[in-house]
């Protein structure tokens, strides 16, 4: 199968000298859904920056669908989408103009790009606003209309960075049905967050990137085989005082005064009910707690700053 | 990209670039025709008058090709400035960075629409002109030459000052004081032969001199300078400066980190 995004030995050094990328080999097969994770700085933006020629390499080889971005840039950016962080659009110019005008830069002709902006702004329920200048949009508003100037030359590769960031919990559920089905439909799509539980929902394949160096690069599924235990929530028929003493397994209470055990792996649940049975505690629902990610996510980003400390790199 | 590809970039960016100057017309289209209004009746009406024959031709006559010329040139830089500066200030240059237009369609969408600007402006203040002096046109081709290489050029100008700029106060520098005070002693108001001889010298290396005169050999037939000249220099500017400006964009001067 063809690679969407083959990216090896990528360096970045900045004027300052600042070495933002040391040197990452990153590959995206084609229809994945693919998370670049990382903290503030570790490179997540200018890899993507790089690929969506943003921000000029200093040393190493893009290819987008085979097309490399030192020989064919064209048709590497035929082949790409992109949902930048920070709104990056003219505020004054109406929506509609907005993702028009985007694909005429594309030589889409305007009778054409007019009808897959109705099509993306329709799906992505700004249709309403077309004729509003973009900046009496709200915030969720105005990163819908990125996403939809981002597909409106219909890319192969859709590259979001931090699409989510400041939009609340409805709409950022809406924008991970609609991501979902692009993906279902043949669009392979890469991004970058901050919600760990953004990228344990939604990928298949995830890198962990910090001081410009590709920590793992891997499946999520692997990943999360790593957990050395999990952690359920449970619901209790009766409010709980405080977390019960269960020999064997760690208890506490969360904000919302639901019980939360964790579990080593390989341990039976079994002991767990039976000492709940013992103190009376009945227990009416269960569920995994989301953000496993988040907890392997900051023991890597921990080991590797001790790492580096070690090796003397900057921070 | 195809061909057709690139026509439709190109058109694209030209029709924003129309419809944002068309859009603040007050701020774009309406100053210098006020500005140009207050020029030919103060100097050319009022204070004119008591001037006299100026190569021939009376005041009104001999400073409207040069206030038409001042009008295209500052036009055509302010657009081009503006426009590309505010594009990088809002990152919305980003739009068309991501996409695969080639650089020189994107220089040559901006430089068309500034120049979009900048004719619509010498339209409206030859028109506005008429209603001041009779204007015959002596030699056609150069009139057309001049004023479309002209505001080529200071189309070209104000991209490369708006990818060197890094603040507002950039793009207001070069044209308040080298555009204007180079436009003024360019021979708009007044023939160099009223110059002493080492101010003629001094005038002939001020660019604008030789374009305000080729336009108004163009309009009147008279000329300080040789208009052919003239036009070679133009051109040859206008190849240096685009080649500035795609040598600017190759490498990403102030858009691309």
């Amino acid at each position: 199968m063809t690679n969407a995004l083959e990216i090896e030995g990528l360096v970045k050094t900045y004027g300052d000298g600042f070495e933002a990328l040391k040197g990452i080999d990153l590959h995206v097969a084609e229809g994945d859904f693919f998370a670049l994770l990382g903290p503030n700085g570790a490179g997540k933006s200018t890899t993507l920056g790089i690929v969506c020629s943003l921000v000029n390499k200093s040393a190493g080889k893009v290819r987008v669908f085979g097309s490399d971005i030192d020989t064919h840039l064209s048709d590497a950016k035929l082949n790409l989408g992109v949902v930048p962080q920070e709104f990056n659009f003219n505020q004054f110019e109406k929506v509609f103009d907005i993702v028009t005008t985007q694909a005429g830069y594309y030589g889409i002709p305007l009778k054409k790009a007019s009808e897959s902006a109705e099509k993306y702004l329709r799906q992505l329920g700004l249709w309403d606003k077309r004729n509003t200048p973009a900046m009496m949009l709200s915030g969720g508003m105005k990163r819908r209309l990125m996403i939809a100037r981002a597909l409106v030359h219909e890319p192969k590769l859709l590259i979001l960075d931090e699409p989510t960031a400041g939009v609340d919990i409805e709409l950022r559920r809406s924008m991970w049905t609609f991501l979902e089905e692009m993906n279902r439909r043949g669009t392979t799509i890469i991004l970058t967050t901050h919600y760990l539980e953004e990228a344990e929902a939604l990928c298949r394949n995830i890198a962990i990137i910090d001081h410009g160096r590709i920590l793992r690069n891997t499946s999520k599924r692997e990943l999360l085989q790593q957990l050395s235990s999990e952690t359920f929530v449970l619901d209790t028929a009766e409010p709980l005082d405080k977390a019960p003493v269960l020999d064997g397994f760690f208890s506490h209470l969360d904000d919302e005064g639901a019980m939360v055990v964790d579990v080593q792996k390989g341990q039976s649940l079994n002991g767990m009910f039976i000492q709940l049975e013992k103190l009376g505690i009945r227990v009416v629902s269960m569920r995994t707690k989301a953000n496993r990610l988040e907890e392997l996510f900051i023991r890597m980003v921990e080991d590797n700053n001790t790492s580096a400390a070690s090796r003397g790199d900057a921070a | 990209m195809r061909t057709d590809a690139m026509l439709t970039a190109y058109k694209t960016i030209v029709t924003r670039e129309i419809r944002r100057f068309t859009r603040i017309w007050p701020q774009t289209l309406l100053p210098p025709a006020v500005t140009m209004t207050l020029y030919f009746i103060i100097f050319g009406n009022l204070i004119g008058s008591r001037i006299g024959v100026m190569d021939g031709f009376d005041y009104m006559s001999f400073i409207v090709p040069g206030l038409i010329m001042m009008a295209v040139i500052t036009s055509s830089y302010s657009n081009v400035v503006s426009s590309f500066f505010s594009m990088k200030f809002q990152r919305s240059i980003e739009e068309l960075l991501v996409s695969p237009v080639p650089n020189w369609i994107i220089l040559a969408g901006y430089v068309t629409g500034g120049m979009s600007r900048g004719l619509g402006i010498g339209l409206i203040v030859t028109l506005l002109s008429l209603g001041f002096t009779d204007l015959s046109i002596h030699h056609l081709p150069m009139v057309i030459l001049t004023v479309f290489l002209t505001s080529a050029l200071f189309s070209l100008g104000g991209f490369i000052n708006a990818m060197l700029a890094t603040k507002f106060d950039d793009i207001s520098i070069v044209p308040t004081f080298i555009l204007t005070p180079l436009t003024y002693l360019g021979g708009v108001f007044y023939s160099i032969d009223m110059l002493p001889g080492f101010w003629q010298g001094v005038s002939m290396i001020n660019p604008i001199l030789y374009m305000v005169n080729a336009f108004r050999y163009g309009i009147l037939g008279v000329s300080d300078v040789n208009p052919y000249i003239a036009l070679a220099m133009i051109v040859v500017f206008i190849t240096i400066l685009s080649a500035v400006s795609l040598r600017m964009l190759a490498r990403g001067k102030g858009i691309r980190h």
